[in-house]
């Protein structure tokens, strides 16, 4: 239990990363306002180091026992450091495959790390949340500025008509959440969630109709269907490296937040929610598989892939206790670096002077630029689940924890889904290798490259060979956090 | 930093190198990288052996990275040296160092030397691979690796249909045995938790009364998991049912054949029943089975043996039933034996296939031995090493004297099978009468294939010698063989030159005295102290067999020997008028029992039969079936409805978010109301 009667700012050092974050985000806007769009490319760098260093922080530097800030509004422990880790380093690379982007584009400015920072900070804040009220805080800290992001290029018509559509929603969204916070916390008389665990909940109609509604509002963050509406209309329409961003950290921190939501406060409903996490579950990988079948621009069919795979992960929460949430941290942990390395390669090649957008501009790229083309094939064959890539590996553990929840029609429906979604991941590596090129692919922008080079070294071999690490890890995280 | 890691990693290192790198550094530079490499491969080994024969090194176990970690399933890349694993090193290293050499002569006009040279080392590291694993897992991977080299060479020759043909024959049939050791290396993690080899030997002897099994149908685990091992090593090793690879094999170049045919590769199922010898002392039944197979594979290959026409499968069929020697040996529990044939084996039979490759060589890739003949006069050194082969092969020697390598193993190997058959373990007195035939057999065919080879007339001509010669990389240096041409009566033939024929004296040199030096380790008074717990050695009361066993082999060797000599020396054609007289066994023989003809009619008709069930049934009536173009129809059309659902209106997209919400939480009510059972 939080003793109430410590000063406010006991235990303020846990929170370093956080302070990093906001240091970084406020310090940028001042350097922003004097060296103006000429200081983007340094505000990046500095950003990029910010994000990776707070993240990395959080995950070397996690407290052993949950560590209680700011009178119990906060929680440090294994399971929120290593989620940080993921989160800080995701943004950081969000920032390098994008610089190169922004520049050819002309969208260079100082805002864009600013905005990334206070989305990143917000990210931390959810997987720390340990109130009702915290969680909301931080999905809106992220989400105004993914909103802002989303619009980034303002005289196209596309990104700012995601940006609006981002935000009308979103606005429900938050309407459910709150509207289903209000019921928790009448209730149980708490927003606290150990208040909520200790006040013993019993499957009241009003608490289980409350909870229900808070799963729908962070279903719709992590664009689990049927909330995914929004998702392939917002990535088309984002500029590239925002879509990268979203694909990858704001669902990660939208599973973690939900494991601490289901787990510690409303174990004893495990078997109620936990029918709703099956069917948003298998909803999300199969409208995700087939909804993507027929389509031809890349980010759309990357945008329904993250849907599909949002929905494997609901399947390891679904599993429920430590096994779900160390399942679907290293789940999660496979799919980013798959899906940013998508994006990197996505952003460090063009045809015509244009970045690729369809599945037909990366026609020929086999013969062309080798090297990129075994980059994709590496993560479109990861992300498709086969073995020996890392993304085989995810599934596998998925399907086992699914199965140890008693949960095997589930697993079925995933691996059929799995078949079908792998028809449009290598329909892109037949443009890549069999198609003839209609016009060369240029390849541009190095640091993208270099970072689906990375991500591509991560995927295969190193989290192969460290499959068994990052489990432990994610165990001992979830064992002494729930 | 240990070194032993270097001996298996070296091979790896110049297989990379050789193989992805050809086009910069040249033919030359690739052939010098590979054999290097394997040279140093095998002086390192040969100082693990002697360090741990002679020098008091301990058995040891260098790990160095795991494999998988997930779950309670751990594999880990590791080095096992023990004496059992050291034999293998030297054996392995030896051979293919000799055969990296030999080919240096032998492929010298083929273009794609380097590509073969690669081959050679990735085999060889994929058996060194295997040979020094502590787990099933890696034992596994190695035994898959040799599997995807064999068939890559042979199948060098791409460009043959019939060498494609067998290459895919070799690796089908081998998945058959792969999938039994699979299922056995997943049935002793099943019982024992555990694929490391001292942990799944030290469970099975603490619980060797546990049962595995569907409800009705339960086994002894160790039995089964025996029995699936064994299923593995009978792909592997050519073993009857699973040997009809081996002969076709002969499709690759003859060095592949020497080292992978020959000397080791096929030798892993032994090595692996040895290095499994603890479960199988706890499994009879399944040591019977490896017993009763081994011993009907040294007679069935002998006989074939005996109807050959093609050099190299005269030796393949050799091959495969020396295994069957080494298989029953182990099967009786003599794993000591089966290892020591196994060693003297690797050095007369790389010679006999090097020298079998020296006469092909020189008589321009004729093969077929009817259009052989005279070739001992050109070929006087080929020949001599070729008799001391035979000699060897036949396990020449006199009780108690001295005798070629393969007298002391082979002998031995009777001799554990007569006193098993005495001591009432299953298939024992079989395998004592098929090892004596197929002793009878052996001498006939060798001395059969010697005076067909070298002795006579030659047959064939030497403007026909040109027209085999379908390998224009192949082609011998011009002009040598106007030197031949006024010799009467011999082969147009040329003395192959001293860099294939160098490995050959040296393996000479083992094929006559590996025999009489290591047998007090291997089987002799030594062998406690040499083997050091690697294998399991039986502790009884060591009774001599009476006389007539001991002098039973070579007795039948000579008789073997006379016979050949009657009817291919003395009277020539006789051979011919006999096989005419016993047609139907003769083309039975020559048939090889008729297993082809059998397994086309079964399993490849069959698979056929299956597939165009499935193809027509399966897949056109149900799947293409279902509406037009049935499911893929089907995925599409929901592909484009929900397409169509992305409308990209933001009120359409917040009324279904509202619907689904109120979907929710109507079912949250609904679970609330039925008083909390969802």
């Amino acid at each position: 239990m939080i003793a109430l009667d410590q000063p406010f700012l006991w235990n303020v050092h846990w929170a370093a990363p956080e302070l990093i974050l906001a240091g970084f985000a406020l310090g940028a806007v001042v350097i922003g306002a004097w060296g103006k769009d000429k200081a983007a490319g340094f505000l990046s760098g500095l950003g990029a180091i910010a994000f990776a260093t707070a993240g990395v922080l959080a995950f070397l530097w996690s407290p052993e026992l949950p560590q209680y800030l700011f009178n119990g509004a906060l929680v440090v422990d294994g399971f929120s450091g290593l989620a940080k880790a993921m989160l800080g380093l995701s943004a950081a690379a969000t920032l390098l495959i994008g610089a190169d982007y922004f520049a050819a584009t002309r969208q260079a400015r100082f805002e864009f790390p600013i905005m990334t920072g206070l989305a990143a900070l917000g990210m931390f804040v959810m997987v720390s949340a340990n109130d009702l009220i915290t969680l909301y805080v931080g999905l809106e800290l992220q989400s105004l500025a993914a909103y802002v992001m989303a619009a980034w290029r303002r005289d196209d018509v596309r990104s700012s008509e995601a940006g609006i559509k981002y935000f009308v929603l979103g606005a429900i969204a938050s309407g459910l959440l709150l509207f289903g916070a209000s019921y928790i916390y009448g209730f149980t008389g708490s927003v606290r969630f150990d208040a909520i665990a200790a006040a013993a909940p019993t499957s009241e109609v009003g608490l289980l109709f409350g909870l229900v509604l808070v799963i729908c509002a962070l279903a719709f963050k992590m664009s689990a269907a049927p909330f995914h509406m929004w998702t392939p209309d917002v990535y088309e329409g984002a500029p590239t490296p925002v879509t990268a961003f979203f694909a990858a950290a704001p669902k990660l921190a939208a599973i973690a937040l939900l494991a601490r939501v289901l787990y510690a406060p409303f174990d004893g409903l495990t078997e109620q929610w936990r029918q709703v996490i099956f069917a948003l579950s298998a909803l999300s990988m199969t409208i995700g598989s087939i909804a993507a079948l027929m389509q031809t621009n890349l980010k759309r069919l990357m945008a329904y892939s993250s849907v599909a795979n949002v929905g494997f992960a609901l399947m390891a929460l679904a599993a429920g206790g430590q096994q779900g949430a160390a399942t679907a941290i290293v789940y999660m942990a496979i799919y980013l670096p798959t899906t940013i390395g998508i994006f990197a390669l996505v952003l460090a090649l063009r045809r015509g002077g244009l970045h690729v957008e369809t599945i037909d501009d990366l026609a020929g790229l086999g013969a062309r630029h080798p090297f990129a083309a075994a980059l994709f094939t590496i993560l479109l064959f990861s992300i498709a689940g086969i073995p020996p890539l890392a993304g085989f590996f995810g599934k596998l553990i998925v399907f086992r924890a699914a199965v140890d929840a008693g949960a095997v029609w589930l697993a079925v429906v995933g691996a059929i889904c799995a078949v079908i979604a792998a028809a449009y991941y290598l329909r892109v590596l037949s443009a890549i290798w069999f198609k003839p090129p209609a016009e060369p692919v240029q390849q541009a922008g190095g640091a993208a490259l270099a970072t689906a080079a990375v991500a591509s070294a991560l995927i295969f071999p190193i989290l192969v060979i460290g499959l068994g690490t990052l489990e432990r890890w994610a165990t001992l995280a979830a064992s002494t956090s729930f | 930093m240990p070194y032993e890691p270097i001996i298996v990693l070296a091979p790896l290192a110049a297989a990379f190198i050789a193989g992805l790198f050809q086009k910069q550094i040249g033919d030359r530079a690739a052939m010098a990288i590979t054999t290097g490499s394997v040279a140093i491969a095998f002086m390192l080994s040969l100082y693990v052996f002697a360090e741990l024969t002679w020098f008091g090194g301990a058995p040891r176990l260098i790990e160095l990275f795991p494999f998988i970690d997930v779950g309670g399933f751990t594999s880990t890349w590791s080095v096992r040296i023990d004496t059992l694993s050291a034999v293998m090193l030297v054996v392995v290293t030896s051979v293919s160092f000799l055969v990296h050499l030999y080919s240096v002569g032998y492929m010298a006009e083929d273009p794609h030397r380097a590509r073969f040279f690669a081959y050679l080392s990735f085999f060889t590291f994929s058996m060194l691979a295997l040979v020094t694993a502590n787990d099933f897992l890696q034992m596994f991977f190695g035994w898959e690796g040799v599997g995807v080299a064999s068939y890559l060479l042979i199948g060098f020759w791409f460009d043959k249909r019939s060498a494609n043909d067998a290459a895919i024959k070799a690796f089908v049939t081998n998945r058959v045995g792969d999938f039994g050791f699979a299922l056995g290396i997943m049935a002793a993690f099943f019982c024992y938790g555990s694929i490391r080899f001292d942990d799944v030997f030290h469970a099975a002897a603490q619980s060797p009364g546990m049962m595995i099994g569907l409800d009705g149908f339960q086994v002894r685990a160790v039995e089964a998991i025996s029995v699936l091992l064994f299923i593995g090593a009978m792909g592997k090793s050519a073993q009857f049912f699973l040997h009809v690879w081996l002969p076709d094999a002969m499709e690759g170049p003859t060095p592949v054949s020497a080292l992978i045919h020959a000397a080791t590769m096929v030798t892993a199922g032994v090595f692996m029943v040895c290095r499994c010898s603890e479960l199988f002392e706890l499994a009879p039944y399944a040591a019977g089975m490896v017993t009763i197979i081994g011993a009907v594979t040294a007679f069935f290959a002998a006989t074939v043996g005996m109807a050959q026409n093609d050099i190299k499968r005269v030796v393949a069929y050799s091959t495969c039933s020396q295994l069957g020697y080494m298989f029953f040996a182990a099967g009786v529990g003599a794993y000591g034996v089966a290892m020591f044939h196994l060693f003297t084996h690797a050095f007369f039979k790389a010679l006999l296939f090097l020298g079998a490759g020296s006469v092909i060589h020189g008589l321009h890739h004729e093969q077929d031995m009817r259009n052989m003949g005279g070739v001992r006069k050109p070929m006087p050194t080929t020949y001599a090493m070729m008799v001391i082969g035979t000699l060897a092969l036949i396990g020449f020697g006199v009780p108690g004297v001295f005798g070629f390598a393969g007298f002391y193993s082979k002998d031995a190997a009777i001799e554990a099978a007569y006193a098993a058959g005495e001591a009432g373990r299953i298939g024992g007195e079989l395998a004592f009468w098929a090892g004596v035939i197929a002793a009878l057999l052996t001498s006939f065919y060798s001395w059969r294939l010697i005076f067909m080879t070298f002795e006579g007339e030659y047959r064939g001509t030497a403007h026909d010698a040109h027209a085999h010669d379908d390998h224009a990389h192949a082609a011998a240096p011009a002009g040598h063989h106007a030197d031949h041409h006024d010799a009467e009566g011999a082969a147009p033939a040329h003395e192959s030159p001293w860099v294939m024929l160098a490995p050959l004296l040296v393996l000479a040199t083992g094929a006559v005295f590996a025999g009489f030096a290591f047998a007090p380790y291997f089987i002799g008074e030594s062998a406690d102290t040499f083997w050091r717990g690697a294998l399991h050695i039986a502790h009884g009361e060591h009774h001599h067999p009476p006389a007539w066993v001991v002098w039973a082999p070579l007795a039948v060797t000579v008789l073997g020997f006379v016979l050949a000599v009657f009817i291919y020396l003395l009277n020539q054609g006789l051979g011919a008028r006999i096989a005419a007289a016993t047609k139907p066994l003769h083309a039975f023989l020559a048939h090889k029992w008729y297993f082809d003809e059998l397994y086309d009619a079964v399993f490849v008709k069959g698979a056929r039969a299956l597939g165009d069930l499935f193809w027509k049934g399966g897949d056109q009536r149900v799947i293409d079936g279902l509406g037009p173009d049935g499911v893929s129809a089907a995925a599409r059309f929901s592909s484009r409805q929900l397409r169509r659902a992305q409308t990209g209106y933001v009120y359409h997209y917040g009324f279904l978010m509202l619907v689904a919400a109120i979907g929710f939480g109507g079912y949250a009510i609904w679970v609330g109301m039925q008083g909390g059972a969802p």
